[in-house]
């Protein structure tokens, strides 16, 4: 099978490039990429005016798959994703049993395989059971392809476990992903603030996450291993991150959509589809999230998707569930926000949810050179999108971008060659 | 005026609203003291105490006010209802609304859940606390006591002092009192009282002697053991000391007919001493006959302004 996209706009940050020009994929890989390709082709797309873009690779979304199947399974969450633009994602270990041996990854690779219809790398927790006493099974998960470990929705409290992860995992090309936050210091349902005190709520102050971030990037520091820091929230973590690149650690960070397109203040009642972890912080904190991605300090986009049922949603804000479903907002939000916003190009935006996810997974994708496998986004990145909650794929309704206007349509995904989303619509 | 479903907060209510309250609540302790007043205006009226958490004053205040206007008044034993099955709060709220009843009365550890609640049930909701949050039948039965002895709210010194942060009295008299133009001041320890609580529109300090000069009202909050988890000061010995009023720092710098109040239970010696709960500027106990009045003219107004609710399908 043979697919020529001509006349789209070919946005390839790993090559630099950025030009109109057409697109030959022959089987699953990228066969051609130049102006005026004349090869006869099985399927033709005519993508004047398009964005063609490396399938987006979103590394923290969670898919609920095994045990927590009334929130989102690898069949739903994966084609939330291929709607989204997405091609591959990570998904997270905090499943029911917790992804912590190689059964479990050889599980979700074989229900991906399945059911999945884009690309599932599943990661590993870190302790057994997430229980931050005694470490898992590293080694083995990494040999039956876990891409990264990651203790997820909570730090590893004894640093000297912690240490001793990130120094195992190296063995192993593992990254280890993090979630900051000191436990002690979140006992809250929103950013600790005016707006927590105006409504009643308790806080969950920046120093929760700033004090991990600083303790992680010393501890990965000291054994000169990878860090990749999850869902940075605040301007102070930011700062650390910055300075912590100038000593040479070797750290990457992740920002979400809504942490760079909202702020405590739109929180107004006790909506709990507003509430998350890490919260929405300060109007302050947001800016510096997207000061942090203009000037590289933080270098990937990455949803944590986190779906749940309406009912752990639609009950008291305090008692919900933290978190939101991304997987199909985030690149309209990350045009309009980011690109219209005047913050980043659509070649440096497209990188941070591209080539840049690919790096810190050490993995070969997330690029439209010849010969790659075929994993390739079509976007109209003129089109009006105002989320429409119920038409979404995904499983899960929590989100608070309902009726939010953003910039952007998803037309195609093409995974290893094969379209598995047209003209906006899932083909399976 | 008050055109309202539910009760939820005085952060909402506008100045009209507040003062149309108070001004039933006169009319309605009348109906106290002199039995022969008790009414059956409400007779057609069904009410429930839904409590999560415990109350002694509240409830039998809730309750008698329904009692005293003839309403039919229930409570649901949380402890010993479904909700110990798991049932959530949405689900006992509607389970309640297709029983008839008209006017649901919730007490909740989570802020919010008074919200949540009236937003999924015809019934009016009165909120009787909920989490950190608001406690606004408290708060008005506070203002309805100042109002009874000052005469006023404009320019009144009104310091509450204790522990601020978990209080949901404290924030609620802050949103009502600030709203009639009385100035307040929030006082305790740095780690009970947040600056930030300064968006409510009042003044925070830890210095007492400062939060009480030229004080009209003083009003202590008794420390909530039970929400605390990493003890905020020293021990009580150094609270009482520090933090505490007795006689003495009244004398020196509160006004003379300063007024002060509690909204109970009290920890005696601990926020005030008990020269102080039980002296002669002290209105503690009018504060509870008052409750009631407040509660009464609270429940006319919803049922009257709810005509949805209590089974109407």
């Amino acid at each position: 099978m043979k697919i020529l996209i001509k006349n789209g706009r070919i946005i390839d940050p790993a090559n630099n490039i950025d030009k109109i020009a057409d697109l030959l994929v022959d089987g699953d890989k990228i066969a051609k990429v130049a102006e005026g390709i004349t090869d006869e082709a099985d399927k033709v797309i005519d993508a004047a005016d398009k964005w063609v873009i490396p399938g987006l690779i979103d590394l923290h979304v969670h898919l609920r798959d095994p045990g927590y199947e009334h929130k989102e399974t690898i069949a739903t969450g994966t084609r939330a994703g291929a709607m989204g633009g997405f091609t591959t994602v990570c998904a997270m270990p905090n499943t029911d049993p917790v992804t912590d041996n190689e059964i479990l990854v050889e599980y979700i690779k074989m229900k991906a395989a399945r059911d999945g219809v884009i690309n599932v790398l599943p990661i590993g927790a870190i302790t057994k059971g997430q229980q931050g006493s005694e470490l898992a099974d590293i080694g083995k998960m990494a040999q039956v392809g876990a891409c990264a470990i990651s203790e997820d929705g909570k730090s590893v409290s004894n640093p000297a476990l912690m240490k001793n992860a990130l120094r195992y995992a190296k063995m192993f090309d593992l990254p280890v992903f993090d979630h900051c936050e000191e436990i002690t210091l979140a006992k809250g349902s929103m950013n600790a603030g005016d707006r927590a005190s105006l409504l009643g709520l308790k806080g969950i102050s920046n120093d929760s996450e700033e004090l991990i971030v600083a303790r992680d990037m010393i501890l990965a520091g000291s054994v000169k291993a990878k860090i990749h820091l999850c869902h940075i929230s605040t301007a102070e973590s930011v700062i650390q991150i910055k300075q912590a690149k100038e000593r040479g650690i070797a750290v990457t960070a992740e920002a979400t959509p809504h942490h760079f397109t909202l702020s405590e203040e739109d929180i107004t009642g006790y909506d709990a589809n507003f509430k998350m972890n890490p919260p929405l912080r300060s109007k302050k904190d947001a800016e510096a999230i997207r000061q942090a991605l203009k000037d590289g300090t933080i270098e990937v986009i990455a949803t944590d998707h986190a779906p749940h049922h309406t009912d752990e949603k639609n009950c008291e804000f305090e008692k919900a569930a933290n978190g939101i479903i991304g997987l199909e907002t985030a690149l309209p939000l990350g045009i309009k926000v980011l690109v219209e916003g005047g913050w980043l190009t659509p070649s440096e935006l497209i990188a941070k949810m591209t080539v840049n996810p690919a790096r810190v997974l050490g993995i070969d994708k997330g690029t439209l050179g010849e010969g790659m496998t075929a994993d390739i986004t079509i976007v109209d990145p003129n089109a009006e999108n105002i989320f429409d909650v119920s038409k979404m794929a995904s499983k899960a309704k929590n989100t608070p971008f309902g009726g939010y206007k953003a910039k952007g349509k998803v037309l195609y995904t093409i995974v290893s060659g094969e379209t598995v989303v047209e003209n906006g619509k899932l083909l399976k | 005026m008050f055109r309202r479903k539910d009760l939820l907060g005085l952060r909402d209510l506008s100045r009209e609203e507040i003062m149309t309250i108070l001004e039933l609540a006169a009319e309605m302790k009348q109906k106290i003291d002199d039995p022969s007043l008790r009414s059956t205006e409400l007779k057609k009226s069904s009410i429930v105490t839904l409590f999560y958490e415990n109350s002694t004053r509240t409830k039998m205040s809730f309750m008698l006010a329904g009692d005293y206007l003839g309403a039919m008044v229930k409570d649901l034993g949380v402890s010993t209802s479904s909700v110990n099955k798991g049932e959530s709060l949405i689900d006992t709220g509607m389970t309640l609304d297709q029983m008839g009843i008209n006017v649901m009365i919730i007490r909740h550890q989570l802020t919010g859940a008074a919200h949540i609640l009236a937003k999924n049930v015809k019934a009016s909701v009165v909120n009787a606390g909920d989490g950190s949050n608001e406690h606004p039948t408290q708060a008005l039965l506070d203002l309805f006591t100042i109002l009874e002895y000052k005469k006023r709210f404009e320019g009144l010194n009104v310091t509450i002092l204790g522990d601020i942060s978990h209080s949901r009295v404290a924030r609620s008299n802050a949103f009502g009192l600030t709203k009639l133009g009385a100035n307040v001041t929030l006082a305790g320890p740095s780690t009970l009282v947040s600056n930030s609580m300064k968006c409510l529109g009042v003044n925070v300090t830890s210095d007492i002697p400062a939060a009480i000069s030229n004080a009209d009202v003083v009003m202590g909050l008794r420390i909530q053991f039970e929400r605390q988890k990493n003890m905020p000061f020293p021990n009580l010995r150094e609270y009482s000391s520090l933090f505490g009023v007795n006689n003495e720092l009244l004398k020196k710098y509160a006004k003379e007919d300063v007024l002060i109040m509690h909204p109970g239970p009290v920890n005696r010696g601990v926020e005030l001493a008990s020269e102080v709960i039980d002296g002669k500027n002290s209105v503690i106990n009018i504060q509870v006959k008052n409750g009631v009045a407040v509660r009464m003219a609270i429940l006319k107004l919803l049922t009257e302004s709810n005509v949805q609710g209590g089974g109407a399908q």
